[in-house]
């Protein structure tokens, strides 16, 4: 969930309220949001750098707020603050228009080259103009940028934005795909020039940029935008040019978005400009641009689009479990930015959408947001008329009773992992990895996750080592599911439910273990025999002791082994004491 | 144990006084140290209620080993008095005796012997007085005899200084008759017996009490795990509830299923590397169900079901990835849409309790695999009132009663609620669990009626265990690294109480 971090006094004299911290809490539950943290910068670097690196560090109290996920519209102050004041209905949802260049002139034009299509084939631009900047607007502009970078953006791998400085360049503009030697500028806060192949290097230590870097370093082709001088724009998606850098002072803002998903670049621009054109000499007013694509399509930017959905009040009640009439729904809506009007016919309501709104998509959106502006604590709570029957599993039926009756036996429930090292479930059991049918994992972090556990039994083992000032002898089990590779399965793989138990103490206790499994047997109902019953007979295994090993066969089928560890498991798990174990898959006996 | 004889003689004693005495009464008594007494009175008292004593201390005065002395052959100063012959003494041979130089200046004092330094043949020793009354002796005696009340302090102080007597405490008993008292000693037994039991010779014995402050001897018995006793719990609740069990046994799982059949698009930063561990071996699942694969296929890309969709180039190569679930979502998913395939609808209650695997940062909260608590109702017409109904019923049994939602996002759920519950400790609402209502988007490709809602929320395993069970390190709870000893210790589970 995305965190916004807003000077709590500029934000309450923006929505024209001061708010206890206990007010504006319950003001973000009931929208929604989460007041996260109270803090300031200050505060801040003495808990992360030390107090002495935040001595005369701002004490202005800070906000942390938090934000649902698909909600790109509170990203910032501006876009906090008209959320709220429209939902506390203190203000109308302002309407965002697209509008010509105002004397008559052309619009501004971004070309797309047909290199960019191997790379970043998308583009999407508008211009911002008359725009007035003060230190925190400009901040928050700039912050903005960074949290749709984080969110909507995906870490610029989806979409990237430029902001320029218009004024200090000249369409149209080109955005084309050039190779990394070719392209060479001076980037953002840099004193010189550097080719695109220099700055990749560069920008290798550098804490923020070079989590970018992968998402154009192995390609033959950089992205890169030109003005019709040849002075770079950006080098989407690290870095822009310094020579169009926005600044406190700047007017005119060009704002760029390359992408490689066309829908969410809209919905970045749109973000971007929806925000921020408050600040335009007229306010909510954006300058379209041209896109021309390679094949000579044109399109006008920011698309600003409003759509309209219609549905009943009906619906909404009934999926809500509220009884309200079509007027205050649409009331409802209006104060969730969703600008709502009962049709006349029938209980109808059309509701308009705004380009805020790009999380809504569905019906089920509108009628969420109906039921956020009812108040989800408001809506009488019922029971669901809905009559069935419980069923258990029958295989988590059987374990739960197997569990029960083996801890009356004496042994003591563990509970492992079902992710572990390569090591554990073969080397230490001395299998070789290839018989085990382990499923493995692609992206472990560490070793202990590297693949799914083919037996209980190293669990068992490593949980006696961790537990070896615990007095003997120690007698442990766990009845859970290992994964093993099954070619029959739509994943190649399935999980099967076992039981295992170990018995660890100065004597190797075959008896003990050789007992459970008789005890195990009779709890299953299953009598000793050869045919119909189960049976025990002297079986080789590299985990265990040679000649202390023995095959479980229950109605002629083999379910496991049992015996005495072999000296050399016993040691590969840090252990001391000899060791006895069974390890048998409960399946058969469902 | 001291000897019955005296026992019997110390309860004789007894039985002719009444209201009790003191032990050091019984000492003087039967002429024995007090000490030995002492011993009795112990052993009379662990034969139960044959006597009962109450300790209590008393200061009494003694006599010094050398006020003892003083007692039996008279003070120095009385020595050296009558030591001396009435034709006087040298004085090198008076200091000579043992009690010369204290009795000599003490005599000096009282003015009973004068001191002729002129004496031919050296300083010479006379007696001044024809008889003395040797005071500090009779007084001793008096000590002695257990009359030291008729000394005045001053004087009993006095002899103290002079380290003649000394003020001792004594603790001794006040000994009464007991419930069971009785003048003879019966031998008392440890343990009934096989033998007795036929004999009857029970009847007849005194047995040792047994003492009732000690712990017992733990049972020899094996343990069920704390994380799986309260899984037995959650597991019962939904039992009562009438929701049935789904089939979880099955760890790895498509992104198909996983994400893509949830409306979860393939750019959402769950499916990151970082988030969600992938299969290499056996890295790509296989056999979808066709039809419905177009159909998410559809509604992801280009919408549909009254959708706008997501609008991306939806790949199949994305969702055949294999990888370790990251919710029972996904199984949840794999029910509905068997449910869909049924030939009529039938609403139904689900539930699950199983491992599901992260590829996050550890830290003392959180692990790699977790166990998720899921609820699911499908049914015509269910509201978001019903969701809020179902929770409160739920966590009711959780003895949870306060609650209240806030709205979240989750890609397939809309609405989304976060349960928050009322921490009486803290003081403040702490969040327990998610739910929402299924997007149409993930349930209408599927093939379930249009007017059919499905509700859902769910919760970790491990936070209610870790409140109930006071463990803050989640490896203390899970995981081979757990505290055995913590296993053996843990109370049984009741969430409600």
């Amino acid at each position: 969930m995305p965190t916004v971090s807003v000077k709590r006094d500029l934000l309450f004299e923006a929505l024209g309220q001061k708010y206890t911290d206990e007010e504006f809490d319950e003001l973000c539950f009931e929208f929604g949001l989460e007041l996260d943290e109270i803090t300031s910068e200050k505060e801040i670097l003495s808990r992360e750098q030390g107090d002495e690196k935040a001595e005369g560090a701002s004490d202005v109290v800070l906000y942390k707020i938090d934000v649902p996920a698909n909600r790109y519209d509170l990203l910032c102050l501006e876009g906090l603050v008209r959320g709220l004041q429209v939902f506390k209905e203190k203000l109308e949802a302002p309407r965002y228009r697209r509008v010509s260049p105002a004397d008559g002139g052309e619009p501004q034009r971004l070309l797309i080259t047909e290199e960019t299509a191997s790379v970043r084939p998308h583009a999407v631009a508008a211009v911002l103009r008359n725009i007035s900047f003060t230190q925190e607007r400009y901040e928050s502009f700039i912050e903005l940028q960074e949290k749709l970078h984080q969110n909507v953006c995906r870490k610029r791998t989806l979409v990237a934005i430029g902001t320029h400085d218009l004024d200090t360049i000249s369409g149209p503009f080109t955005y084309t795909a050039k190779p990394p030697g070719e392209i060479r500028f001076k980037p953002l806060n840099q004193s010189k020039e550097y080719t695109a192949a220099e700055l990749m290097s560069l920008y290798k230590t550098d804490s923020h940029l070079r989590h970018y870097l992968h998402i154009i370093e192995n390609e033959p082709l950089y992205p890169v935008i030109y003005d019709s001088n040849g002075v770079v724009l950006s080098m989407p998606p690290i870095i822009n040019g310094d020579h169009s850098k926005i600044s406190l002072k700047t007017k005119n803002i060009f704002i760029e978005c390359t992408a490689t998903d066309l829908t969410k670049a809209k919905i970045t621009l749109d973000m971007v400009v929806t925000l921020f054109s408050e600040y335009c000499n007229e306010p909510f007013t954006v300058e379209e641009a041209e896109v021309v694509y390679p094949d000579g399509k044109l399109c006008l930017y920011p698309e600003l689009a409003y759509r309209t959905e219609t549905l009943s009040g009906d619906f909404i009640n009934k999926r809500v479990g509220i009884n309200e009439s079509a007027e205050s729904i649409a009331q409802l809506l209006t104060r969730m930015c969703l600008r709502s009007e009962v049709s006349g016919e029938g209980d109808l309501i059309q509701v308009e959408i705004p380009p805020t709104r790009a999380d809504v998509i569905h019906a089920c959106d509108i009628m969420e947001d109906a039921a956020i502006a009812y108040g989800f604590n408001n809506i009488v709570r019922s029971t669901p008329r809905t009559y069935t029957v419980a069923n258990q599993l029958p295989l988590n039926k059987l374990s739960e009773l197997l569990r029960q009756d083996l801890a009356a036996a004496g042994f003591t429930e563990a509970l492992t992992f079902a992710l572990c090292s390569q090591e554990d479930i073969a080397d230490k059991l001395r299998k070789n990895i290839t018989e085990t049918r382990a499923v493995h994992i692609s992206n472990p972090k560490t070793a202990e996750f590297q693949v799914a556990r083919t037996s209980l039994l190293p669990g068992l083992l490593k949980t006696i080592a961790a537990n070896r000032k615990m007095p003997l002898p120690l007698k442990l089990f766990e009845i859970s599911d290992v994964v093993l590779k099954d070619e029959t399965k739509d994943v190649g793989a399935r999980n099967n439910r076992r039981l295992c138990a170990v018995y660890y103490n100065k004597s190797p206790g075959f008896e003990v273990i050789h007992g459970l499994l008789d005890r195990v047997m009779q709890l299953l109902d299953v009598k000793p025999g050869r045919d119909q019953g189960y049976h025990i007979q002297a079986a080789e295994d590299s985990t265990f002791f040679p000649g202390r090993c023995a095959e479980i066969f229950s109605c002629g089928k083999s379910i496991g082994h049992l015996g005495v560890l072999h000296p050399d498991v016993i040691s590969r798990f840090e252990l001391t004491m000899p060791c006895s174990a069974i390890d048998i898959d409960i399946e058969p006996f469902l | 144990m001291a000897d019955t004889g005296l026992l019997e003689s110390l309860l004789r004693l007894l039985e002719k006084v009444d209201g009790g005495t003191d032990s050091q009464d019984v000492a003087a008594d039967l002429g024995v140290d007090h000490q030995v007494i002492v011993g009795a009175v112990k052993s009379l008292q662990a034969l139960g209620e044959v006597i009962s004593a109450e300790q209590k201390s008393s200061k009494h005065w003694e006599l010094t080993g050398e006020g003892r002395e003083i007692a039996e052959q008279g003070s120095h100063e009385a020595r050296v008095f009558n030591a001396i012959p009435d034709e006087g003494l040298p004085q090198n041979q008076l200091m000579k005796m043992p009690s010369g130089k204290v009795g000599f200046s003490k005599a000096m004092s009282n003015k009973w012997i004068r001191l002729d330094k002129a004496h031919e043949g050296g300083p010479r020793v006379f007696k001044t007085v024809e008889t003395i009354e040797d005071a500090v002796r009779d007084k001793l005696q008096l000590v002695q005899k257990g009359q030291s009340a008729k000394l005045e302090d001053k004087e009993k102080n006095e002899l103290k200084k002079r380290k003649l007597l000394s003020e001792v405490t004594v603790k001794s008993y006040w000994i009464t008759k007991g419930s069971s008292f009785s003048t003879t000693i019966t031998k008392q037994e440890t343990e009934l017996t096989p033998e007795m039991i036929a004999s009857g010779s029970w009847k007849e014995k005194k047995f040792k009490p047994y003492n009732f402050e000690a712990m017992g001897v733990a049972p020899d018995c094996g343990h069920l795990h704390p994380l799986m006793k309260v899984r037995t719990q959650f597991r019962q609740i939904f039992l009562e509830m009438g929701f049935t069990e789904m089939p979880t046994n099955n760890f790895i799982e498509s992104s198909f299923w996983n994400f893509d059949s949830l409306f979860q698009p393939q750019q959402h930063p769950a499916r990151d590397q970082h988030d969600t561990f992938f299969i290499s071996d056996p890295a790509l699942a296989q056999q979808f169900p066709q039809d419905y694969l177009e159909r998410v296929k559809k509604v992801h890309s280009e919408g549909g079901y009254g959708s706008q969709g997501y609008k991306y180039d939806w790949k199949i190569e994305e969702a055949q990835k294999n990888l370790l679930r990251t919710h029972t979502t996904a199984v949840s998913a794999r029910m509905l849409y068997k449910l869909a395939q049924q030939e009529k609808f039938t609403p139904v209650k689900y539930f699950s309790i199983d491992r599901v695997f992260r590829n996050e940062t550890l830290d003392a909260t959180h692990l790699a695999e977790f166990h998720q608590i899921e609820g699911v109702v499908a049914d015509y017409g269910l509201t978001l009132g019903n969701l809020m109904g179902i929770l409160h019923q739920f966590f009711t049994k959780l003895g949870i009663t306060k609650l209240r939602f806030k709205p979240a996002y989750n890609p397939y759920t809309e609405p989304s609620m976060e349960v928050f519950s009322y921490h009486e400790g803290l003081k403040k609402w702490v969040e327990v669990g998610n739910s929402g209502v299924f997007r149409p988007e993930m349930l209408l490709p599927m093939g379930l009626p249009e007017g059919v809602s499905v509700i859902a929320w769910g919760l970790s395993l491990e936070r209610p265990t870790m409140i109930k069970y006071g463990i803050n390190n989640i490896r203390e709870l899970v995981g081979h690294k757990v505290n055995l000893q913590m296993v053996y210790d843990s109370p049984i589970c009741r969430l409600d109480s």
